[in-house]
Parts: C-alpha cells; sequence; structure tokens
C-alpha cells in the first residue's frame, strides 16, 4: 500500500513539471513580442521595452527563464492579469468556489441517478428499462452540452419562467462571501429568499453540466455489474441461499464500485472541461469562463497560469482517485 | 471420417472474417440504425449542391427569421426557416454536414496515424523511450481537452484547420495508450519471433506483423474520437474558435443563434439536433463495432 | 435402497445460445440416499456440473430445466415458493465449487462470509457467529483459526480457501452437500487432504455427499455409488466396487482403461481407441 502510494507519488513529479514546461512554453510559441503580451502595454518606447523585458525576465537564455518561472511558481507567484492587475493566484481562489460548487452539485446528481439506474439494469439485463435507460445514457452522452443547456434555457427560463437565465443568484441579494459556496452563504446571510433563489440558479447549470458524467456513470455501472454478477463468488453467494437484494446490493456492488468509483473520479477531469461551456453560457462566474474571457483578452499571464493550475487540479484529482482506488480494492490494501 | 481441413487463401480468410462480423452487428439493431443514419450523412455531405434547395451564404434580406415551414409565419421554400441574415437553415445544415465529417475524417486520421506510431515505438521498444514518451502522453491527458483544444487554437489562431490540429493533439495520448497496451501484449508472442528470427527488421515487425492484429480497439477508439471529434469543434465553433462565420457549420451556427434563443427557437434547435443525431449515430455504430469486435478478439 | 433424499427423474437442461439450442443434459435420473456418497463421473462437456446447479437453481436465465420429477426430502424444486427456498438451498443443500479462490468474494472477510451464513440460517448473534465461525474453521483444519477469520480470499492459498468453502457448506448442518470437482484447482498433495476431510466430515455429520469429478481414480476411495455420464446422458450407475470390477458399459471400461494404474502395453489407450471418432452410442 504504501509502495502503491510513493510510485504514484513519484511519478506526478515529472508529469507536473511537463505541464509547467507547456505552460511556461506557450507564451513564448504565440506569434509576437512575448514583451508586449505579457506586459500589457502599449506604445513603448525603447527604454521602456527593454526595462520591462529586464523584469519579466525575457532578455536571459530560456532555461534561466525557466528556472525563474519555477522558483517564482513555488513562492505562489503567477503573475498578475493584465486586465484587472491583480495577482492570478488570487482571481483563482476567488473565483474556484463557483466553479466547485458547480462541479460538486453535478457530481452528486450523476452518481446518486447514475450507480442506481446502473446497478437496475444489469440486474434487470435486455429489459425495457435496460434498453430504455442505456439508449437515453447514449443520447446524453452524444449530447453537445452547450446546445443542451440553450435548450433547457428555452424551456425553463423562457417558456415556463421556473428558473432565471444567468448568474448565481438574483441581483436583489447581496451579502458578503463567506465560504464563496453561495447555497451556504446565502443558508448564513439569513436573507428571506436567498437560499431559494441561489438553489433555481444552480440547479439548471448543474443539470447541465452533470449530463455527460450521469451518461458514463451510468453505463459504466451497468457494464461493472454486469461482469461481476457472471463471477464465481456472486454464484457462491446464490449458493449461500443468501437474499436476491443482498447478493447484487452487498456482494456484487461492492466489488463493482472499485472500477466505477475509479470512473466517477476520473469524471472530475471531464467536468473541469464542461464548465468551461456551461459557466459561459449561464454565465457562471466560475474559472471556466475566467479562461474563455482571458483567451478572447488576450490576457497571456491569466491564460498561462490558468492553464497550470487547472490542470495540477486535475492531476491532483487523479492522484485522489489512484489512492482511493488503492484503498477500495481490497488486494492492493492488504497485501 | 474423413480430414476435412482446406486451406484457404488470405483474401477468403478476410472475406469470412468480414462475414462473421457483418453477422454479429447486424444483431445490433441500434448499430445498423447508426450505421444507416451515417451513410445518409456521408450522402448529404457528398451530394449537398444537389440536395440543397439554396446556397447557405446567400442572405435573404426580405425573409429574416422566418420560423419552420409548419408554424405560424413559415414560409414554403424555407422549410426549416432562415436565421438571423435570412439564410436558409435547411440549406446551412446540409453543407454543415461536409464540415463535420470532414473534421471527424482529418482529426481521426491525425490523432490516428500520430498516436499508433508513437504508442507503437514506446510499446516495442520499451525501457526509458517508453518511459519518456508516456510521461508526454500523462502531461497532454493532465490537461481537460477542450481547454488544451482552447488554448492552442489560441497560439495558432481561431479558424477551421487549427481547431482540427488541436483536436487532433489532445485525442493522441488515446490512441497511444491502445497501440502501446497491444504491443506489448503482442511483442512476446510466437508469431512475433518467427517474423523476428525470419529476419524483419523493426519497422517492418511493428507495423506489418504486429499491428494487424491489434486494430480492434484502436478501431472502436477511432469511432470514439470521430464523435467526440464532432463535439468538439461544434464547440470550438461555439466559442468563436473554431470555423469562422459565414461557415455553415453546426457550433458555429449555434454561436451566432445564441442571442435569438427565446425569439426564434428554431435557429437554436435545429443545427444542435443535428450534431446530436450525427454524434449518436456514430456512437451506436461504435457501440456495434465494440460488440462485433469483442467476440473475435476473445477468439484470438 | 432406502427412501431418497434426492430423487431426479429425466432431467433435461437446454441453453438457449447464438447458434441455437444446446442440450447439456438429456434425460438423466440420479437418486442419493441418506448418508451415501454418490460420485458422478465424466468428462468435460458431460453435464455433470450442469445437473447440480440446476437442483441448487444456480443456472442463468438462458437455461431451460425441465424434469418428471426433481424432489429433494418431500420438496419439489421446479416449483419451490421463496419460503422453502430459503429453508432448502444454502441450507439443508449446500454446495461447494471448483475454483476456491474465486468462489469467495474478494472484497470481505473470510470470517464476513461465513458468518454471514450463520447469522442468517442459523439465526446467531454477532459474538455467537463469530465463535461458531471459529470452530468450524477448526473443524476444517484450518490453522490459526481465529487469525484466519480476519483474512481476506486473497490471502490464503487455494487448498485454505476451499476449506473456508467447506466450513460455509458444513455451517448449517445440511443433509446434502454437493461438491463440484472440489479438488481439481488444487495441488496434487492437497487434493487427498481435502477428499479425506470432505469424506470424515460427511461421516460425522451424517450427510449425502455428491461428489462431482472427472477423476475417476478418485472415486474408488471415496464413493458408495457412482454415475458416470457423458455427453449429458447417463452411462451407467453402480456400486463402486461392481463398477470397477466389472464395469457394464463400454465408455465405463475406456475410462478405467485410460487410468495410468491400469495401464498395460506401453501406450495409454484414449476413450476414442473404444468408440471410433463417431464417439459414444
Amino acid at each position: 500500500m504504501i509502495r502503491f502510494l510513493l510510485t504514484k507519488l513519484l511519478y506526478l513529479v515529472p508529469t507536473f513539471l511537463g505541464i509547467t514546461l507547456i505552460a511556461f512554453g506557450f507564451v513564448r510559441v504565440l506569434p509576437g513580442d512575448p514583451v508586449l503580451l505579457m506586459a500589457g502595454e502599449r506604445g513603448l518606447t525603447p527604454e521602456r521595452h527593454a526595462e520591462l523585458a529586464a523584469q519579466l525576465g525575457f532578455d536571459r537564455p530560456m532555461w534561466a527563464q525557466y528556472l525563474e518561472f519555477l522558483t517564482r511558481l513555488l513562492h505562489g507567484d503567477l503573475g498578475n492579469s493584465l486586465v484587472t492587475k491583480k495577482p492570478v493566484l488570487a482571481e483563482f481562489f476567488a473565483l474556484f468556489p463557483a466553479t466547485l460548487e458547480l462541479a460538486f452539485v453535478a457530481i452528486v446528481i450523476a452518481t446518486v441517478i447514475g450507480v442506481p439506474v446502473g446497478v437496475l439494469a444489469a440486474v434487470k439485463r435486455g429489459s425495457w428499462f435496460d434498453q430504455v435507460s442505456m439508449t437515453a445514457a447514449l443520447v446524453g452522452f452524444s449530447m453537445p452540452i452547450f446546445w443542451w443547456g440553450l435548450l433547457l434555457i428555452i424551456l425553463f427560463s423562457g417558456i415556463l419562467q421556473w428558473t432565471p437565465v444567468s448568474g448565481r443568484i438574483s441581483l436583489l441579494y447581496f451579502f458578503p462571501a463567506q465560504t464563496g459556496f453561495m447555497l451556504i452563504d446565502s443558508l448564513l446571510s439569513g436573507q428571506k429568499g436567498a437560499f431559494s433563489s441561489a438553489l433555481s440558479h444552480l440547479i439548471l447549470p448543474s443539470i447541465v453540466l452533470a449530463t455527460i458524467p450521469l451518461a458514463v456513470i451510468a453505463r459504466q455501472t451497468r457494464s461493472a455489474m454486469l461482469e461481476v454478477m457472471g463471477e464465481d463468488y456472486v454464484r457462491t453467494a446464490r449458493a449461500k441461499g443468501l437474499p436476491r437484494a443482498r447478493v447484487v446490493m452487498v456482494h456484487a456492488l461492492r466489488n463493482a464500485m472499485i472500477p466505477v468509483i475509479t470512473t466517477i473520479g476520473l469524471q472530475v477531469g471531464v467536468l473541469m472541461a464542461g464548465a468551461i461551456l456551461t459557466e459561459t453560457i449561464f454565465s457562471w462566474p466560475g474559472i471556466g469562463k475566467w479562461m474563455i474571457d482571458s483567451i478572447s483578452r488576450r490576457d497571456y499571464p491569466v491564460v498561462q497560469s490558468g492553464l497550470l493550475l487547472i490542470a495540477g487540479l486535475v492531476m491532483l484529482v487523479n492522484l485522489l482517485v489512484d489512492l482511493t482506488y488503492g484503498l477500495i480494492n481490497p488486494r492492493i490494501r492488504h497485501k | 471420417m474423413t480430414d476435412t481441413t482446406v486451406k484457404l487463401s488470405d483474401a477468403e480468410i478476410r472475406a469470412q472474417m468480414l462475414r462473421d462480423f457483418w453477422y454479429h452487428f447486424k444483431q445490433n439493431k441500434g448499430a445498423v440504425a447508426g450505421l444507416f443514419v451515417f451513410i445518409l450523412l456521408v450522402i448529404a455531405a457528398v451530394l449537398a449542391p444537389l440536395l440543397a434547395p439554396h446556397d447557405p451564404t446567400e442572405q435573404f434580406r426580405d425573409a429574416l427569421l422566418v420560423p419552420p415551414v409548419w408554424a405560424e409565419n413559415g414560409r414554403a421554400g424555407f422549410w426549416l426557416g432562415t436565421d438571423a441574415v435570412g439564410r436558409d437553415m435547411l440549406s446551412r445544415l446540409i453543407y454543415g454536414a461536409q464540415y463535420s465529417l470532414f473534421i471527424g475524417v482529418v482529426v481521426v486520421s491525425i490523432a490516428l496515424s500520430g498516436g499508433i506510431f508513437v504508442g507503437m515505438i514506446a510499446g516495442y521498444f520499451g525501457g526509458w523511450i517508453d518511459n519518456l514518451i508516456m510521461r508526454v502522453m500523462d502531461v497532454i491527458l493532465a490537461f481537460p481537452s477542450l481547454l488544451l483544444a482552447l488554448v492552442l487554437v489560441a497560439i495558432l489562431g481561431p479558424g477551421l484547420t487549427n481547431a482540427m490540429i488541436a483536436i487532433a493533439i489532445v485525442y493522441q495520448p488515446h490512441f497511444a495508450r491502445l497501440a502501446r497496451a497491444a504491443v506489448m501484449g503482442e511483442k512476446e508472442r510466437e508469431y512475433v519471433t518467427a517474423a523476428r528470427v525470419a529476419g524483419a527488421g523493426n519497422l517492418r515487425l511493428m507495423f506489418k506483423t504486429i499491428l494487424p492484429n491489434c486494430l480492434a480497439p484502436l478501431i472502436v477508439q477511432a469511432t470514439l474520437s470521430f464523435s467526440s471529434a464532432v463535439l468538439d469543434s461544434a464547440a470550438l465553433g461555439f466559442l468563436g474558435m473554431g470555423a469562422q462565420p459565414p461557415a455553415s457549420e453546426w457550433g458555429t451556427m449555434l454561436a451566432e443563434a445564441r442571442e435569438f434563443i427565446l425569439r426564434a427557437w428554431w435557429v437554436v434547435t435545429f443545427p444542435g439536433l443535428a450534431i446530436l443525431i450525427s454524434v449518436l449515430a456514430i456512437n451506436l455504430m461504435g457501440d456495434g463495432l465494440r460488440d462485433a469486435l469483442d467476440p473475435k478478439l476473445k477468439k484470438s | 435402497m432406502q427412501d431418497a433424499i434426492l430423487t431426479i427423474r429425466n432431467l433435461t437442461v437446454t441453453f438457449a445460445t447464438a447458434t441455437g439450442s444446446f442440450t447439456a443434459v438429456d434425460g438423466i435420473d440420479v437418486r442419493v440416499s441418506p448418508r451415501e456418497v454418490l460420485a458422478i463421473v465424466g468428462e468435460s462437456g458431460s453435464g455433470k456440473s450442469v445437473s447440480m446447479l440446476a437442483v441448487m437453481g444456480l443456472l442463468p436465465e438462458t437455461a431451460t430445466v425441465t424434469a418428471d420429477e426433481m424432489v429433494f426430502d418431500g420438496h419439489d424444486l421446479l416449483r419451490l415458493t421463496p419460503a422453502e427456498r430459503r429453508q432448502l438451498i444454502g441450507r439443508e443443500i449446500t454446495m461447494i465449487f471448483q475454483e476456491p479462490i474465486a468462489s469467495l468474494n474478494p472484497s470481505f472477510t473470510v470470517g464476513f462470509q461465513i458468518e454471514e451464513v450463520l447469522r442468517l440460517h442459523m439465526g446467531l448473534g454477532r459474538a455467537a457467529a463469530r465463535a461458531r465461525a471459529i470452530e468450524l474453521f477448526e473443524a476444517v483444519g484450518i490453522p490459526d483459526p481465529a487469525a484466519k477469520i480476519h483474512a481476506y480470499p486473497h490471502q490464503m492459498s487455494g487448498g485454505q480457501c476451499q476449506r473456508v468453502m467447506i466450513a460455509i457448506a458444513i455451517a448449517t448442518n445440511p443433509r446434502l452437500l454437493i461438491a463440484d470437482e472440489p479438488t481439481t484447482a488444487l495441488d496434487v498433495t492437497i487434493q487427498k487432504q481435502i477428499l479425506d476431510l470432505l469424506t470424515a466430515l460427511q461421516e460425522s455429520h451424517g450427510m449425502a455427499l455428491i461428489l462431482i469429478t472427472h477423476d475417476i481414480g478418485v472415486v474408488a476411495e471415496t464413493a458408495d455409488r457412482v454415475v458416470v455420464q457423458y455427453k449429458g446422458h447417463k452411462m451407467e450407475e453402480a456400486d463402486v466396487l461392481s463398477l470397477f470390477e466389472a464395469p457394464q458399459h463400454p465408455y465405463t471400461r475406456a475410462l478405467l482403461s485410460a487410468l495410468p494404474e491400469n495401464a498395460t502395453g506401453d501406450r495409454l489407450p484414449t476413450v476414442s481407441d473404444f468408440f471410433g471418432a463417431e464417439g459414444v452410442r
């Protein structure tokens, strides 16, 4: 178990370095003068240009620049946004809770619906439920989520007027962000109707974001269950005269969940990509939208560091998934 | 009982395998439906100039945001209505099929060939080459695919070609991993040793001897990547980073339609529906392929 | 012969496959008396396991089971009510299988897996089940049983896992234990130990034992009566002494001749020597 952990951690290092390399190299690959790109100032005189070049380190050899980049990174200095002039890291942490809240609710929805559907589809293989649910899953999986979001907006916000179109909470409410999670903060604020406003703003985007993970989890659970139910130990459980429910929910599911949990964890990476589209459609102020805006505004320090942070985040989540796998797979946990 | 083993020629063996495969594939009704729709798509793309009632870029100034023909204010001649600048939706959708198919084919070709090449070298030679290549693949995989594609397009500049290249780069690791796993599984088999002893060089061994036996998972991944490519390029188009207007790529059409979602539902619904149906068809085919190739995989 | 505890007449099991219907068992009869050891012998594909799986109700949905009679201790196995099923399967009739490690759930300790049987069928509480489990482990010859309770299947050897399976199978004091090739997957040195354990337990617990095997040599030491099966049909049935001394059916004779112990001459005969390529019948 320990060795398993250590190997995983060890592999992180070169991968992380690779990520930093890409983030670092990205600005230098862009067409144009990197000094101009990163400084964001216009009409530079030659002296100012040289000054900035020295300041940003562009006058030094490439490897020195990279080392400087790494050092600054380890000290938490990821540069400043060209647009807001504020530190990128600070902006990231300010906006991250919004995406986290959205992603969390989405993955909960996807798991709470996806796993039972998958189990039931496997247990009732070939039944109408199986066929309908798996077809629905395939449709969900094939859906362009930006379109799906727009459709839901048309239906629920436009025609039915049940949900709002954008933002995290109605503009009527204003309170200081304590946790950054609107659901919690609105409850803490004590203002009437704040929580339900936050909830109604959250529902549609999280459903849209949850769609693909839900489809994947349902399909994965079904195939994992089918495979497990054909195993010898499930036959033994039946031979022991255990009730059907126990055979499925205790003996089979426990083993099927091992690959499924891995899938759920990996979906987080998918969520990060999906968040970009979802946040754009619903004007949800999270890091996905931040990245899009920065790319179109040519706010390169943000793009460079944002890339780094998001990739680092995904790496971290994957590590957690690997660790969880080691914990729940008895063959690894108990050597 | 007489000994009835007849030696079949290579061509006959291949024909038999194809027949077996088609028999299994046919069993999956969804897959056949998917294939049927896909063929329709190809026909639409190829015969677009003949099938489309209008030119996709022609703007009819007197027919802005016309609803589909069956709705109130619909006009005959514009079956699915028109968009904000008066272009016929149906024609644009039909021409859009060209983009989608083109994108799918190009992206999959690049990702497939690059990924297989890299993956085979990693799996075949092993050691530090394998480690290095796989670390690079891991790094690419650490980035959410859409994000990386976006950044790449930001570097290269928006446009269809750059979008395709960006997406292809992002898909490579999946093929590389599969190819590597396949090679590592086959490397020690007897037929490989036999070929090596007969004097086959490394390149020949990799691509002529081993590769043909590893095709099944690669084919399945190819269909998956095809559909993902259509989705991702539509997403890039939607974000303004893919095919640029006035191109009638379905994602780009959705980007333009966004401000009209509450006023003109058809401008939003139909392009998305086109994407959904195409991707669904390909995914259904992919599922069918996987099931049909699997029993063969297990037999071998 | 005493009243049989298990009576099967004209049992047929067919499977629906992609290439049509496949008959695994074709009209066989089986009778087992209480406290009797019956061996069912046959090669792979003879349907010997399938018939017993049909008795336990463990066949997949693609299987169709028909019989003139399939009765255990007065209960019609073809038409069991859920209450009857709970009474019988896993309680009065138990079964152990060929691959012991694979037959145990890898995610739970072996203690958990035996205790759940004790708690469900014997109504024991937590502590009582734990104590009884340790006793049972000791009875089947597992060394250091109190520690092994907490072990996972992959931490134990095949032989030990089979002992666990046997412990689970006798935990409910069944009237009939079905052992489907219990030693085939084990080391030769362990095989005898497990077989001896089975026969010893059969005697001490007074249960009937059906031993399914492809190894006719094993049968001589353990069985009272033998049924020989081939391709879903019953070839011969006799008490063990008669079978070995005067085998009636050519197939039985072929099987016996193929035993290395019975070898005469320099080439070991095979079944096809006796029948040619068309096979038996």
